[in-house]
């Protein structure tokens, strides 16, 4: 299965791009196709999977070059995959994940009269993340990198018709250029510097460079990762993206690509390893984001923009254990994929509750349906356990370990990530009971009813994913799974012993639930939020996303708007008017001597005879002078 | 000698005058075929003038030329006449901007 590998890639790519060119016959069973191709790709990858845990350690690192990319000079890029272990997870999650949200999605978009279009994005974003965690060559990783960004866009802008649709895409498109600008520098770098873009060259000469350049490859890809995994400053796009359809919202912006960064940054750990200040700037980014998100989800009635803001803050963990170093790497990957699958339980549960209120997003129109949606509320409620980190479920085992390792490094950076704990469960418990318990503040018309089967069934599998997800942790399994591929993690001191920091994160999150009992659940919440006068300033803060937009606005919005205006004023009004001017008296002038051309022949001829006389005039003057 | 040319310079002056002063078309190609033929005067005075043939055989040549001339000419008077009913030469004055 392993020399099959290609397959991975090509069966959702071949189908995504077939769906698209396909007429009308295919909107029949369309989403039956794009469904099939996303799970043959599951196998595939599951066998693939399958044949690396049967291979002795020295060999569970599998490159395959298929042809030849780009040869010029000395620049040469090998068209391949690399299925190791890190990777091998990887297509698991997305091929996993990608497929039952394949499948609720049959059920989500059934009213979409464009519902065939969508199941050939969602190929292409399959196929193109799969590019992206196989890539053996950074320069295929970016081909990947831009794919799942093209795919991110479609998707986000799917209902086009929606003008805040279309711009969030464009939004999101934008901020991504600006990371995508630190990745071509990246590899630009590693080009000038080692003379090779393949990902293991490049980590084994980034371990023998300078520190300069270390820190500078470090420093352009965690701006790549800022951009791809909407971390501080480049988060403003991840909230707006919410204005996709919810199974996108699951699967890109929760699940998958908006984790590559993370991916990114483990997958170049020779780099971070070399260099002490990046993997500083990425704890810094990681506290600083995880804090933020949780900031926003605190504030946001949105269902979608509260889980957004969570998202944001579960991906700070991610980088804040990338950043750790070799201790952290493998718990960065594994809080990933428990992430991939509660996230995605969460979002297709927020999705399963729109879709029983009429597309409604706004939480204070919620209230008490646990009783109408008996299978989402259970489901959602794993997603919920395994979120603020309860055990056994599984973002306690993941989470734990993060913050333990945070605290072995720094106390900074392990005290942002317990109050982040302590957020994370406040908010969390604030979604649930304004959606699920207190009172019914549905508005008139509303009937809530279970979504069907076919979306229950992909919730209920990833409510088992979120329950025991944490078994990957077990004996220590995914930490020596993931040894080889992102190096043996070193032992840390702990200032405290492990249990005791493991009881006081337990602790902080109990007080976060119960704050967001006392609040939420005990007392009544009003059916219209407070107006920005009336609440604190935090809560304004947060609805405002931290002024973000606010910020980006007054950076390079509205510079970028004066120096356009100013551009085409000046291009307007000078060059123009120039050339225009030009071109307009030669027009004059042609316009003048039109009326030469009188039509009758005798004035014709008159000229002939005065031009004849004056030529004869001339060469008698010429003979006889 | 001097009789000759002056008698081809009257002619043609008079020709000349004709194209530009009269309306209809037929005078005018008339008063052309006068200073064509004025000219062929002057080649073949100044051919005896000077004991040579080239006058001649110019000559010759702007009778051929003429001949030509003429019928095709005539043709558009013709044809010009059938569509408008007019020969004046002011009155097809289409060929402006």
């Amino acid at each position: 299965m392993l020399d099959y590998t290609w397959l991975l890639v090509a069966i959702p790519l071949l189908s995504g791009l077939g769906l698209l060119v396909w007429g009308k016959e295919s909107d029949a069973f369309g989403h039956l196709i794009g469904t099939a191709a996303s799970a043959a790709s599951f196998v595939v990858g599951a066998g693939a999977f399958i044949q690396l845990l049967t291979r002795p350690e020295s060999e569970r690192s599998f490159t395959k070059p298929l042809f030849t990319w780009i040869s010029a000079g000395p620049f040469h890029v090998e068209m391949g995959y690399t299925f190791d272990q890190l990777s091998g997870l990887f297509v698991l999650l997305i091929t996993g994940v990608g497929t039952l949200i394949h499948i609720y999605s049959i059920g989500y978009m059934a009213g979409d009269a464009r519902r065939r279009r969508f199941f050939a994005y969602l190929n292409i974003f399959i196929a193109a993340m799969l590019t992206l965690v196989l890539a053996t060559d950074y320069v295929v990783l970016f081909l990947g990198w831009e794919g799942v960004g093209l795919a991110s866009y479609l998707l986000i802008g799917f209902w086009q018709h929606k003008d805040s649709a279309a711009q969030a895409a464009t939004k999101a498109f934008v901020l991504n250029r600006v990371g995508d600008l630190g990745m071509a520098l990246a590899i630009m770098t590693m080009f000038a510097h080692f003379g090779t873009t393949v990902v293991s060259d490049v980590n084994l000469s980034a371990s023998m460079a300078s520190t300069a350049v270390a820190t500078a490859l470090g420093l352009f890809l965690l701006l790549a990762a800022c951009g791809k995994s909407a971390q501080v400053p480049l988060q403003a796009w991840l909230l707006d993206a919410m204005e996709g359809p919810t199974p996108v919202s699951a699967l890109i912006h929760a699940a998958t690509m908006v984790t590559a960064g993370v991916y990114l940054v483990v997958r170049s750990n020779g780099v971070f390893d070399a260099s002490q200040t990046a993997r500083t700037a990425v704890v810094i980014v990681g506290v600083v984001t995880l804090l933020v998100g949780a900031w926003i989800g605190c504030a946001k009635d949105d269902i979608k923009k509260a889980l957004a803001g969570s998202t944001m803050s579960q991906i700070g963990y991610m980088m804040l254990a990338a950043g750790l170093g070799p201790v952290g790497y493998a718990f960065a990957i594994f809080h990933l994929l428990t992430h991939g699958f509660f996230k995605a339980n969460l979002f297709l549960g927020a999705g399963s509750v729109m879709h029983a209120m009429d597309d409604d997003v706004d939480m204070r129109h919620y209230g008490a349906l646990r009783t109408a949606l008996p299978v989402t509320f259970v489901t959602f409620a794993f997603g919920y356990l395994a979120i603020i980190g309860v055990p056994p479920f599984a973002g306690f085992w993941s989470k734990d370990r993060i913050i333990e390792a945070a605290f072995g490094q720094s106390w900074w950076a392990g005290l942002g990530a317990l109050i982040g704990a302590g957020i994370t469960a406040f908010y969390m418990t604030r979604l649930m009971a304004m959606t699920f318990f207190s009172q019914q503040r549905w508005l008139d018309g509303v009937h809530p009813h279970e979504s069907p089967r076919v979306m229950t069934w992909p919730l209920i599998a990833l409510a088992g994913l979120s329950a025991f997800g944490g078994a990957l942790a077990i004996g220590g399994w995914i930490t020596d799974w993931l040894a080889p591929a992102v190096g043996e993690a070193v032992e840390h001191d702990l200032p405290v012993p492990a249990w005791a920091i493991s009881i006081v994160v337990l602790a902080v999150v109990a007080l976060g639930v119960a704050l967001g009992f006392r609040r939420y659940e005990a007392q009544p919440v009003d059916a219209d939020a407070l107006t920005d006068r009336e609440v604190s300033f935090f809560t304004r803060a947060g609805r405002h996303e931290l002024y973000g937009n606010a910020f980006n606005d007054a950076v390079a919005v509205r510079p970028m708007r004066h120096t356009v205006r100013t551009l085409v004023y000046v291009d307007g009004a000078g060059l123009d008017a120039f050339v225009t001017g030009f071109a307009d008296r030669l027009g004059d002038l042609a316009n003048s001597l039109r009326r030469q051309q009188t039509g009758f022949v005798r004035s014709y001829a008159l000229s002939m005879v005065v031009g004849a006389f004056v030529v004869l005039l001339s060469l008698l003057a010429v003979t006889f002078a | 000698m001097t009789d000759y040319l002056t008698l081809s310079l009257l002619l043609f002056t008079i020709g000349a005058a004709g194209v530009l002063i009269r309306r209809n078309a037929i005078v005018v190609f008339m008063c052309i075929e006068l200073m064509l033929n004025a000219t062929n005067l002057a080649f073949v005075t100044f051919s005896r003038q000077h004991g040579t043939l080239d006058g001649q055989v110019a000559a010759f040549f702007v009778m051929v030329v003429a001949a030509a001339e003429v019928v095709v000419g005539l043709a558009i008077i013709v044809s010009i006449y059938r569509t408008r009913r007019t020969t004046s030469v002011d009155d097809a004055s289409l060929l402006k901007l």
